[in-house]
């Protein structure tokens, strides 16, 4: 019954929000964006640019000083009541070793909608068996948590996030400590969520991956740096202006590449997935597919 | 032969302990449960020491139990979140700096009114001789932690695992920790009542931490402390008849050894059981 209530479009509108911290310092000022149902938004910013404290504010666990933040035109408080938002952790913030199973933690995305025992309905068990079965880890779901690859992992919190029946999708670092596979399968989710309207908001500093799923980029550093779509946002002015001296930069004008060499130039990275820009400072993406367009407006360029 | 064994159940008194005991053991038993995987053993340890200025007032004014133990668990716990947001200090040791305050004032009361209060049987526990109507005090507590954990105990659950997820479905997740509180500080009393303030923290966690070395299971856990819990208090007051000592020192060595037994032979979790998985690994 939640379900379909929750099947309209959802809308997340921050407004000029300001979070202050115990000792005075600033977390956020003056932050406003708003995204429309059936986005992938990377909210992509240094460690204590205000990701995390962003994220509280949207969950409604820290409360701005000043601005406010609506969610599908309802208050926070309401969206929580109502099941739109779901927030996936960040690994490190889950403790592995609680006796829990697969089943158990999916199953938990469904106590917002239980009765007051929690006793789970045969509506519950169908809802977090498809779940399970959605992000392929019905077969594990005996398991205790601790038992399960770093991919795996994600994929039950994700599935609880599903069997929540929410619209607004908070993922803390979702790519930290998972294989390319496993990227791929998560992006591929993310990308089903989407369609169905759902507004998916990623905190990351995997920069590489971004273009690769997200529509809309917003850069944060306290304020909004830069927010929109990612081609325009994903700039090497913006990205340095969020970073500061924290990124590394490798240039090639002076490689070994010779002109021969065309377009086929490999690079390697042990983690994270690197950000390609071309000459003038644009994006460059590893697929032409699906990017037509862009190739068709590059090609008039000088 | 048998007859000896037999002896403690001709006493009344005994027999009464003995079930007391079991009760309160396997309600702590359950509660320490969440105490160890919510990581507050250490507030386990502060809160049953906090009590006991509770459990004095009450007696010198002829209150009940419950309500002298809420109140100096309430500002013992109100205690320590302020201490601990006005200073730069560590929680152990706000902790340890709270806790030691509150049952020294305790100790000082028993001292200032040696005439009705009995020191011994506070710090070291009286389930023996205990009164009639302190006992119905205690039953009432246990009973209603007892039915708390029966019927929110998937909420606790949550709680324990993943607060934020709690908060983001719109639990009350403040209401779930002052219920936690609650519970911790009622069983503190009635623990206290039977193995004494000294020992009620061991009542509060090692049944838990013995039942998370052998499942993965949350419901499983629960209930192996609860009956851990209640079996080791019932037979440690049973043994103190014989061995002639504190009833509260048996129980507390029984649930130790159960823990140690754990520790090396449990299946999955147990020092045997790793040490061959890793020469599995090995070879």
């Amino acid at each position: 019954m939640s379900e379909q209530s929750n099947n309209e479009r959802v809308s997340l509108v921050v407004e000029d929000i300001a979070v202050r911290y115990g000792n005075g310092h600033a977390a956020l000022e003056g932050v406003s964006f708003s995204l429309e149902g059936g986005t992938i938004c990377a909210l992509v910013g240094v460690n204590g640019s205000g990701k995390s404290t962003l994220f509280k504010s949207i969950m409604g666990f820290v409360r701005p000083s000043r601005g406010r933040v609506r969610v599908k035109g309802l208050s926070v408080r309401e969206a929580l009541r109502k099941q739109i938002i779901a927030y996936v952790p960040q690994a490190e913030e889950v403790d592995w070793n609680f006796p829990v199973s697969v089943w158990d933690v999916a199953m938990m995305g469904r106590y917002g909608t239980m009765n007051f025992l929690r006793i789970p309905r045969a509506e519950d068990k169908r809802v977090v068996d498809q779940s399970l079965r959605r992000v392929g880890m019905w077969e594990y779901r005996d398991r205790q948590i601790g038992e399960l690859s770093g991919g795996q992992k994600k994929r039950v919190f994700l599935a609880r996030a599903l069997a929540q029946g929410a619209r607004l999708i908070l993922l803390d670092e979702p790519f930290t400590g998972v294989d390319v596979t496993t990227e791929e399968a998560i992006i591929a989710l993310l990308r089903e969520l989407r369609e169905e309207g759902c507004v998916v908001l990623v905190s990351t500093h995997n920069l590489g991956s971004v273009p690769e799923f997200c529509d809309r980029v917003v850069l944060l550093h306290r304020k909004v740096i830069a927010y929109g779509p990612t081609e325009e946002i994903f700039t090497e002015s913006n990205l340095l202006a969020a970073f500061g001296g924290q990124l590394r930069h490798f240039h090639f004008e002076q490689s070994t590449i010779q002109s021969h060499d065309g377009r086929s130039v490999k690079v390697l990275t042990d983690d994270e997935r690197p950000l390609v820009f071309g000459k003038d400072g644009h994006l460059e993406y590893k697929n032409r597919e699906g990017r037509e367009e862009l190739l068709q407006k590059r090609k008039q360029e000088p | 032969m048998m007859e000896q064994w037999m002896v403690p159940f001709q006493y009344e008194y005994l027999v009464k302990a003995m079930v007391v005991c079991a009760f309160v053991g396997a309600v702590c038993g359950a509660l320490s449960a969440m105490v160890t995987l919510k990581g507050w053993s250490l507030l386990g340890d502060a809160l049953s020491h906090a009590v006991v200025p509770g459990v004095v007032l009450a007696h010198l004014l002829s209150w009940p139990l419950a309500v002298g133990s809420l109140i100096s668990g309430v500002l013992a716990a109100g205690a320590m979140t302020w201490v601990k947001a006005h200073s730069r200090l560590r929680e152990d040791a706000v902790m340890g700096v709270v806790f030691t305050t509150f049952f020294a004032i305790g100790l000082l009361g028993i001292s200032l009114y040696p005439s009705q209060l009995d020191l011994k049987s506070i710090v070291f526990g009286n389930v023996l001789a205990i009164a009639p109507k302190d006992l119905w005090q205690v039953i009432g507590m246990g009973g209603f932690v007892a039915l708390v954990l029966l019927l929110k105990w998937r909420d606790m659950m949550l709680f324990c695992f993943d607060e934020q997820q709690a908060r983001v479905q719109g639990l009350n997740v403040r209401l779930l920790h002052a219920v936690f509180l609650l519970l911790l500080s009622a069983m503190a009393v009635a623990a206290l009542m039977t193995v004494g303030a000294l020992l009620v923290v061991a009542m509060l966690i090692t049944p838990g931490a013995t039942a998370y070395l052998l499942t993965n299971r949350f419901s499983r856990m629960m209930i192996l402390s609860a009956v851990f819990g209640g079996v080791t208090s019932a037979l440690g007051a049973y043994a103190s008849y014989f061995v002639d000592g504190s009833t509260g020192a048996c129980i507390v060595s029984l649930q130790a050894l159960l823990f140690l037994l754990c520790l090396w032979w449990a299946p999955q979790h147990g020092w045997f059981a790793q040490r061959r998985r890793e020469k599995e690994v090995a070879s």
